[in-house]
């Protein structure tokens, strides 16, 4: 039963057919630890994520998959119990011991949540917010960046008509793909998803999922997820984590065909 | 569902119906009697005049100086707080939100300060006024009802956005924002509805307080146009008209405190008004 079901697993991915080029990494992380108290959250985390790649953190719930994507863009500076220690370097940049400004490094990563979070304004201005944090002032300007990013996350069609309504006047799929497009705004170089799905319909869903095939050409992604099946859809490279340690890493069709170790087996038996 | 579960259920919606109706009928008893026993007084000449010679002894005139007074005293010190207050509880839920037990710390000393009777913010009003060398006036007055009101508003300033969602936070935070950015773009406007309910609070509070302004704004029949001036307050006008032997003269305290319970029913209206405008783009 195991097998056929591992067998049907990796015909989906070949399915896909996936291309994995590890060879350029964007983001390296070094032994990365995090404590809370006397709870050690992450152990000793070393990973490289492939630049204009999905890297798929998958997991258990409280294996410590969000806490990680935290601290690759440092919002674990708003939790006062998490001691995080080790290194994250995107390109030359050391983002944890860093003295380049923070919010410079941060903009280089556009973060969606499991939850969309629009900001209290206009869809129009959420999306305008990074720009003019950057310091753009030109309207024309503007006005053509936030055109096209709703564009890019298919949602100008639907809210062209109503830019200065209340950004909470959209659906919670529809908010998630303004976070999206407000954060491609700032033009990030990788994208934090932390199961960016989970709380949107099917279709919702999917709509997500086959933006972040598209804008893998111009983004790194990583996202962490639960769903195995999800990982399978979207994978080119997977990170499996247990208890606050990266257990297994590869690519989706080495991982899911031949895991090495029986944490990841016993995963994949009970995500199917 | 078993018979007892049905008692207990019922036993308790109506207590708590109860409690609820009670309080809502204790105001409307306030209300009615104030209105009542001020009705006959109650006129667009104690509206419009000042207290012309003898008017607390049953003379002509109104309590148009004790309105204007209370008005200037109440927004200067709102506004005041509002300035202290604003910076401080963004400092409390942004800068310090790795540091608990300082927060905890202020947060305490905060609530401490709320808890302190006015009369004591009039004494120290009073001790700061000599001290500055300034007399009781609008200036003193003001000073003395922002001390008394700034706790007020920064602690409800500090639960707004205490509310706020962590996840705003950190989209704020991953867009490049500062934290003051953040403070003063995003979470400003997500807690804005909020500040004005705190905002309403403080100025209820400052408006109708008599013990801070009783040593340190005056009393006058005049209406103030300089800060060094003393004020007429409508509490004082209240306090002072109340201990009259002269019906009449009790009547329009009444009256004045009717006058008190409009100008806070009216601002609470619009504040509620203004705050629902500003909740719609709120993130719930």
């Amino acid at each position: 039963m195991y097998t056929q079901k591992i067998e049907t697993m990796t015909d989906t991915i070949e399915q896909a057919n996936i291309e994995v080029d590890t060879t350029e990494s964007i983001l390296k992380i070094k032994s990365l630890n995090v404590h809370a108290g006397d709870n050690h959250i992450l152990k000793n985390i070393n990973l490289e994520i492939p630049k204009n790649k999905i890297t798929v953190l998958l997991g258990p719930s409280g294996c410590g998959k969000t806490t990680l994507l935290k601290c690759i863009n440092k919002l674990t500076d708003l939790y006062k119990e998490l001691k995080v220690s080790g290194n994250i370097f995107i390109e030359q940049d050391d983002i944890l011991n860093s003295s380049t400004n923070l919010p410079v490094l941060r903009q280089k990563m556009g973060l969606l949540s499991q939850r969309p979070f629009p900001l209290p304004v206009s869809i129009y201005k959420n999306v305008a917010y990074g720009l003019k944090l950057k310091g753009i002032r030109d309207n024309k300007l503007i006005d053509y960046s936030v055109e096209k990013h709703l564009r890019e996350t298919g949602l100008w069609n639907e809210v062209k008509n109503r830019l200065h309504d209340p950004a909470t006047s959209l659906s919670i799929g529809q908010q998630q793909r303004l976070c999206l497009a407000r954060g491609l705004a700032v033009k990030p170089r990788i994208i934090l998803a932390d199961e960016p799905t989970s709380a949107l319909d099917p279709t919702s869903s999917k709509i997500i999922e086959n933006l972040f095939h598209d804008l893998k050409k111009h983004y790194t992604i990583i996202l962490v997820t639960h769903v195995l099946r999800q990982a399978i859809r979207l994978a080119d490279n997977v990170a499996f984590m247990y208890y606050g340690e990266i257990v297994e890493q590869g690519k989706p069709e080495k991982l899911f065909k031949d895991p090495e170790t029986e944490k990841l087996r016993k995963y994949m038996l009970d995500g199917n | 569902m078993n018979k007892a579960k049905i008692i207990e259920e019922k036993v308790f919606r109506y207590l708590s119906g109860f409690a609820t109706f009670s309080l809502i009928a204790m105001l409307a008893f306030i209300i009615v009697i104030i209105f009542v026993k001020g009705f006959n007084s109650l006129s667009l000449e104690m509206v419009f005049k000042t207290p012309k010679g003898g008017y607390y002894y049953g003379g002509e005139g109104g309590v148009l100086n004790a309105i204007i007074g209370s008005l200037y005293i109440a927004l200067g010190a709102t506004i005041i707080s509002i300035l202290i207050g604003m910076p401080a509880a963004l400092y409390i839920n942004v800068h310090l939100v790795r540091k608990k037990r300082t927060q905890n710390t202020i947060r305490y000393l905060l609530d401490a300060l709320w808890g302190i009777p006015s009369i004591v913010y009039g004494a120290f009003g009073f001790t700061l006024m000599l001290y500055l060398g300034l007399n009781a006036s609008l200036l003193a007055g003001i000073i003395t009802v922002a001390l008394l009101i700034t706790p007020i508003v920064v602690r409800t300033f500090d639960e707004v956005l205490n509310t706020i969602p962590k996840g705003l936070h950190e989209a704020g935070l991953a867009l490049g924002s500062t934290k003051s950015e953040m403070a003063f773009k995003i979470m400003f406007k997500q807690g804005f509805s909020g500040f004005i309910t705190a905002v309403l609070l403080a100025f209820g509070r400052g408006i109708g307080d008599a013990a801070s302004v009783l040593f340190t704004a005056g009393y006058t029949d005049l209406i103030p146009v300089n800060l060094d001036e003393p004020a007429a307050t409508l509490p004082l006008a209240i306090f002072f008209q109340l201990g009259s032997p002269i019906p009449e003269v009790r009547e329009r305290a009444f009256a004045a405190a009717a006058i008190l319970t409009i100008i806070i029913l009216v601002i609470s209206i619009s504040a509620r008004a203004i705050s629902k405008q500003f909740s719609k783009t709120n993130i719930k």
